[in-house]
């Protein structure tokens, strides 16, 4: 298996993800493409890793130490969430402007 | 008495008044007591001061620096804190201290509106500091203080406490209140004519640093005299100073044409104001003329003489003319001046010890005469409620010795010879007649006789001037009011006066006993002689 | 038929303490007007009694000094210096010499019989101690005038009693004419003064000093440093004398002095003020005798002209004061005339007759007036029966004036025209026999119109009170005898008191007995009383009528006075005081203040424009630009801030592909 294969997948992965940062109205949704990013990258991660082993071997460390960030991210971001639809009965993003000018 | 004769006794003259000033902004507004007695000490101590000059000056060297000091002051630009007087200055001293105190005694009762006895005081003894330093000051920029000093307190004065009528600014679409226009005229025209005085300053300051052995230039004056009788200060930089000092003296003089502020101010001021400024002010041009450019630039002013002795008698005759046409008495009395003062300047442009001296008495018998006669003035004015000569007439009738005083004083204007007026007139023309060597005669003599027909015109307006005024049958307007003759403290301010003016006139010793001396080694040291 | 010259020997003293205390007479008046302004209006006399006494002392000292004179002569003078200017020194003092001790004599008899006379006539009157006390002022300042060692003490004397002349004319100053004649005495003394000062600087400065003796000196010893100035100086000096002496055309002031009260018409506009020039001229004698001497044919001329056109004016007046005015300016023609000719003691010695009668002339005058309550001689007529005194004393003082034997004017105007005669002007000599007709003619008329006829105003009148009559009796004796003190041959005390002078100075001769012309002389002045007999004494009841003689052109113009009055109004003072004074002023006020008005117009536009165009609209709007563009700057930026998270998450996007792009391109 050559190293690109995985580069385009993460790639792939990531461009899902922004893409569904910038449009998905809900926030869990949101969230969840954020999840995607951050597994992209952690492909990348280990993707470089295996083709570097020599060099760099520092890849897989670092993809656990994202993995644990996203796990503590996500789950204060759900909480957060949750807190916003109880108080506004809505989680869509477009809503959600009040710290503006 | 070393403290007195080394400087404490001229500087006790020359602060005091404005020590009493700051005693009277503490006193309380209310307190006119206060205010009166503070007034009358710290104007009165001069006074006796000046009269103890008299008795310990050194008659017989009289050219010397006596009473002074020389203290380092700004030491950065070598302005010292140099006082001294000579026989030049010593005349004019005494009356500047004489007049102070009795337009002190005379404002007691005499407060003109807005009554501000407190502000009004201090003013005169501000006023009186200025003047009597200006007297003293041997230091250029020392002299510069005092001079403009002058201007601030008679500025305040003529703004605030005189004529609030509106006027015509003759010309123009412009109507301000008198007392408004004359002020700022009279203080912008003079400062106008000091800056250039100052720059001229300045520049024999910077060149006196070539020719001192030290490198180290000074703004003292006898040392510029000292330089400037050897003959160095030459050239274009020599006309250019005396030109600007001559703008600076001329205004205040005031020469014509250079002359028009005096009767606005004159006008618009309060009596005391107008007293002091024709008693005094006026001096201080013609004085820093004989003190400072004549001896400074010698050579200089032998070459602007014959302008200045043509100016001068422009303004004894335009002076006479222009009164001839007033309706208003203290603007004619204003006109009169400027004719005095021309035959003052006429002295000094003949550069001899006789014309010199004639315009030194001339200033004192003006200082005195004027003086009294604005107080007359002023008292008539205020009792009138008018100044138009046309609303006058009768008044020997009405208050006979306002009427007699006005007619002695209005006599020795037109210097009748007895009474001190004279003397400054006849020794200027004979001055004329003989001017320095080298001098035009041909200028000087036509100088003479338009000077002596000068003298026919004053006696002109004088007498035609009392005719209106004091002569005749009073008009039915007055019939009403209760116009009182003169009070103590106008006779106890007018008498002195009065026997002065008598006692110079007889006895002109009086004055030329102090100036002769100073006179002769002036004119020896700047013109050889 | 001439004595001849004689030879000038000066037999005098020091004159010992009479001369050393002589000051007194000058300083008492002076003494006596102070006392007076301050307790005159306390006295019973009003003060009067303090001049008179003054005046007393005066003449008592001035005869002393006369006497001590004529006994033994004096030349005495005694300077103190004032004032030192340089070269110049000033210095008062006083002279006792032969000339100033008859001018003394004369200022003291005449001032105190007037003084006694003015305590009558100004009983009552508004200011009488004002009057007594200027009147001791004229006398101080006279005396200052005649005991002058030096020029500078003479001009002060000079205008001091110009001064007095004012004050005095100008005494009834309530109307303006008054005040207005007063006024014209001394501007028309000033004019001339002009030169009175000038000739005294030109002299002095030449010679160096002020002083008489000095420059006398230069000028008896035709010093080089007189010769460009003498003439010159002594035309000066003459003019001076012009105007105080009234000579043409400078007389104008003198007709209108008589709006002062009588005595002041007598002492001063008769017998001394208007004497000072003609003592001027007799005390600088040695300069034009020498050195000056060929200016004098212009004194001759000048004094000629006066005595002509005055006598011909006293024969128009009515008033009976102005008569007697033109008439002192007439005969102060003839003294001019004599000492221009030479004749020193000639000049002096009608000077002295003339003092006497002319100054009782006035004071009758002045008794009519009181008495009559009117001026004019058409309210007047057959007065000698109510006014014995009064009319023999002017009879007395008329024959005098008139010049008939053996009166006092005889033998001085008799001199006069002798000397006029023998010098040469015998041109001037027969317009003073002229004279004489007319002095006679209109003396006669004035006799006649006021103490002959049928009176003809409604006063009731009287003689006046003894203190006035009595000094007018002395006068009329002294218009009697005051001439036998020089007749020619037989004593010539007269000729030696004068003379008595410190320098020697030529033409030292007193006419004698010129028998032709002194029978001429009388002659046409009796034909002149004959022929005013013949006009005047028939009684005529109006003024019209009285003057019988009127030739059409020559009436109007002497009435008019030659218009002379006109033309220096119209000429001299009108537009002095008008026109030209007033073009002067608009200059002032609107050329030469204009420009100053005009910098501080201009200051004020140059000030609006710079404050209100190029600072406030100019700098400060590129500082208020900056700081608006600065605000909508802000304005535009905050509106990134959405609030909205995707955004911010897009452009962090976009961001960082920029980023790497730029990255990428530039690594």
């Amino acid at each position: 298996m050559s190293l690109v294969q995985f580069l385009v997948l993460g790639a792939f992965m990531f461009s899902l993800g922004v893409y569904g940062l910038l449009v998905r109205r809900n926030a869990v949704m949101v969230l969840l493409a954020i999840e995607l990013m951050l597994n992209a990258v952690n492909l990348n991660l280990i993707a470089f890793e295996a083709a570097l082993r020599t060099t760099f071997a520092g890849g897989q460390i670092f993809a656990i130490f994202a993995i644990t960030v996203a796990a503590a991210e996500v789950g204060i971001g759900l909480a957060i969430v949750l807190l916003i639809f109880r108080n506004r009965r809505s989680v869509n993003v477009d809503e959600l402007d009040v710290m503006r000018w | 008495m070393a403290w007195f004769d080394n400087g404490w006794g001229l500087s006790l003259i020359v602060f005091l008044p404005i020590a009493g000033a700051l005693v009277i902004l503490l006193a309380p507004k209310k307190n006119l007591t206060a205010i009166k007695s503070f007034g009358l000490m710290f104007t009165a101590l001069p006074v006796l001061l000046a009269a103890v000059m008299i008795a310990r000056f050194d008659y017989g060297h009289a050219s010397t620096f006596q009473f002074g000091t020389n203290l380092s002051w700004i030491a950065s630009i070598n302005a010292r804190y140099h006082i001294g007087i000579d026989g030049i200055s010593f005349p004019l001293l005494v009356l500047s201290t004489v007049l102070t105190l009795l337009a002190v005694i005379y404002t007691f009762n005499h407060w003109p509106e807005p009554y501000n006895p407190k502000a009004f005081m201090a003013l005169i003894l501000v006023l009186g500091t200025a003047m009597n330093g200006t007297f003293v000051a041997l230091d250029l920029v020392l002299f510069f203080v005092f001079f403009e000093l002058v201007l601030l307190p008679m500025y305040f004065m003529i703004g605030i406490w005189g004529d609030k009528t509106m006027m015509k600014v003759p010309g123009f679409k412009i109507e301000a209140e008198t007392r408004l226009y004359a002020a700022i005229k009279f203080f912008v025209f003079t400062l106008f004519g000091s800056a250039f005085m100052l720059l001229g300053f300045l520049a024999l300051y910077y060149r006196s640093g070539d020719f001192l052995a030290s490198g180290a230039r000074t703004f003292d004056i006898p040392t510029l005299i000292d330089l400037g009788s050897q003959g160095l200060f030459t050239g274009t930089f020599a006309f250019l100073v005396f030109g600007a000092l001559f703008l600076g003296f001329a205004v205040k003089v005031p020469m014509w044409p250079l002359h028009t502020w005096l009767p606005d101010a004159h006008t618009a001021a309060p009596t005391v104001g107008s007293v002091l400024l024709a008693g005094i002010l006026l001096k201080l041009g013609s004085y820093g003329f004989i003190r400072i450019s004549l001896p400074i630039l010698p050579q200089e002013a032998h070459r602007w003489a014959p302008a200045i002795a043509i100016l001068a008698v422009i303004g004894i005759i335009y002076g006479a003319l222009a009164c001839l046409a007033q309706t208003d008495m203290k603007r004619l009395i204003a006109f009169s001046s400027v004719g005095h003062m021309g035959f003052v300047m006429l002295g000094i442009s003949t550069l001899t010890v006789v014309g010199i001296n004639a315009a030194v008495i001339g200033m004192v018998a003006h200082g005195l005469i004027t003086g009294l006669l604005f107080f007359v003035a002023g008292s008539m004015a205020h009792r009138y409620h008018t100044r138009e000569m046309a609303k006058l007439g009768g008044n020997q009738t009405l208050m006979p010795k306002m009427g007699a005083i006005l007619s002695f004083t209005a006599i020795a204007s037109l210097g009748l010879p007895g009474l001190a007026g004279f003397w400054g007139e006849f020794m200027s023309l004979v001055g004329s007649y003989n001017p320095a060597f080298g001098l035009d005669l041909g200028v000087f003599r036509t100088a003479m006789v338009f000077g002596a027909i000068g003298t026919v015109l004053t006696a002109g307006y004088m007498l035609w001037m009392l005719q209106r005024v004091n002569l005749g049958v009073p008009s039915a307007e007055w019939d009403s009011h209760a116009l009182i003759d003169t009070d103590v403290y106008e006779l106890t301010a007018w008498v002195p006066l009065m026997v002065l003016i008598v006692a110079v006139g007889v006895f002109p010793k009086l004055v030329f006993g102090a100036t002769n001396g100073a006179v002769v080694a002036l004119v020896a040291k700047a013109f050889g002689g | 038929m001439v004595f001849a010259a004689e030879e000038v020997m000066v037999h005098a003293t020091d004159g010992g303490w009479l001369a050393q205390w002589a000051w007194l007479i000058v300083v008492a008046p002076f003494v006596a007007m102070v006392a007076i302004v301050f307790f005159g209006k306390r006295m019973p006399r009003k003060g009067g009694e303090v001049a008179v006494g003054a005046m007393g002392f005066v003449f008592v000292y001035a005869a002393a000094l006369l006497i001590l004179n004529i006994t033994k002569g004096v030349i005495y003078q005694h300077s103190i210096q004032v004032a030192q200017l340089g070269n110049v020194s000033v210095e008062w003092g006083w002279v006792v010499d032969g000339l100033s001790t008859m001018m003394y004599f004369v200022v003291g008899i005449l001032s105190f019989l007037v003084f006694t006379y003015a305590i009558g006539y100004m009983k009552g009157d508004v200011r009488e101690t004002w009057f007594f006390a200027a009147f001791s002022l004229f006398v101080g300042s006279m005396l200052v005038l005649v005991s002058a060692p030096n020029l500078i003490q003479l001009i002060v004397g000079w205008e001091g009693v110009g001064l007095s002349s004012y004050l005095l004319i100008g005494h009834y100053w309530e109307e303006k004419e008054n005040s207005s004649a007063g006024m014209k005495a001394f501007y028309t003394n000033k004019i001339a003064d002009v030169g009175l000062i000038i000739g005294a600087i030109v002299l002095g400065t030449a010679v160096g000093s002020f002083r008489y003796s000095d420059i006398l000196d230069a000028a008896a010893s035709n010093s080089s440093v007189l010769v460009p100035v003498a003439v010159l100086g002594g035309v000066l000096l003459f003019i001076g004398a012009m105007g105080k002496s009234a000579q043409f055309p400078f007389h104008v002031w003198l007709p209108d002095a008589m709006a002062g009260p009588t005595p002041v018409s007598s002492l001063m506009h008769a017998a001394t003020m208007v004497t000072a020039g003609v003592y001027l001229v007799a005390r600088m004698y040695p300069l034009y005798a020498g050195m000056a001497s060929d200016m004098r044919v212009l004194i001759v001329i000048i004094g000629t002209v006066t005595l002509l056109i005055a006598g011909l004016l006293a024969i128009v007046q009515d008033d009976l004061k102005r008569v007697l005015a033109y008439s002192t300016v007439s005969q102060l023609g003839y003294m001019v005339a004599a000492l221009g000719a030479g004749g020193y003691t000639a000049g002096l010695f009608h000077l002295w007759t003339h003092a006497f009668f002319k100054g009782l002339l006035f004071l009758t005058a002045g008794s009519i007036i009181h008495a009559v309550h009117s001026n004019n001689m058409s309210d007047m007529g057959g007065l000698r029966k109510q006014m014995p005194v009064t009319f023999w004393s002017f009879t007395s003082a008329s024959l005098a004036l008139v010049a008939i034997i053996p009166f006092a004017g005889f033998f001085s105007k008799d001199e006069i025209l002798a000397t006029l005669g023998n010098n040469g002007y015998t041109w001037a000599m027969w317009i003073g026999i002229l004279g004489a007709f007319i002095t006679a003619f209109y003396m006669g008329r004035a006799m006649f119109l006021t103490f002959f006829g049928s009176y003809k105003g409604e006063a009731h009148v009287h003689e006046s009170p003894g203190v006035m009559a009595v000094p007018m009796a002395i006068l009329a004796v002294a218009s009697l005898i005051a001439g036998w003190v020089n007749i020619p041959g037989v004593y010539e005390g007269f000729h030696h008191w004068v003379t008595g002078r410190a320098i020697a100075f030529p033409s030292f001769s007193t006419e004698g007995f010129d028998v032709p012309v002194m029978l001429t002389g009388l002659g046409f002045a009796l034909a002149g009383i004959i022929v005013a007999y013949f006009v005047y004494f028939r009684d005529a009841e109006t003024q019209q009528a009285r003057d019988r003689v009127r030739i059409p052109v020559l009436w109007p113009l002497l009435e008019h006075k030659y218009y002379l009055d006109d033309l220096y109004l119209a000429t001299l003072i009108n537009p002095i005081k008008g026109p030209i004074a007033r073009a002067v002023n608009w200059t002032n006020s609107y050329i030469i203040d204009g420009i100053v008005n005009g910098a501080g117009v201009v200051a004020r536009i140059l000030a609006r424009f710079v404050y209100g165009d190029l600072d406030q609209k100019g700098i400060d709007l590129a500082v208020n630009t900056a700081a608006i563009v600065t605000g909508s700057a802000g304005g535009q930026a905050r509106r990134l801030q959405t609030g909205k998270v995707q955004q911010y998450a897009a452009m962090t996007v976009a961001g960082a592909v920029l980023l790497v792009i730029a990255i990428v391109i530039f690594t």
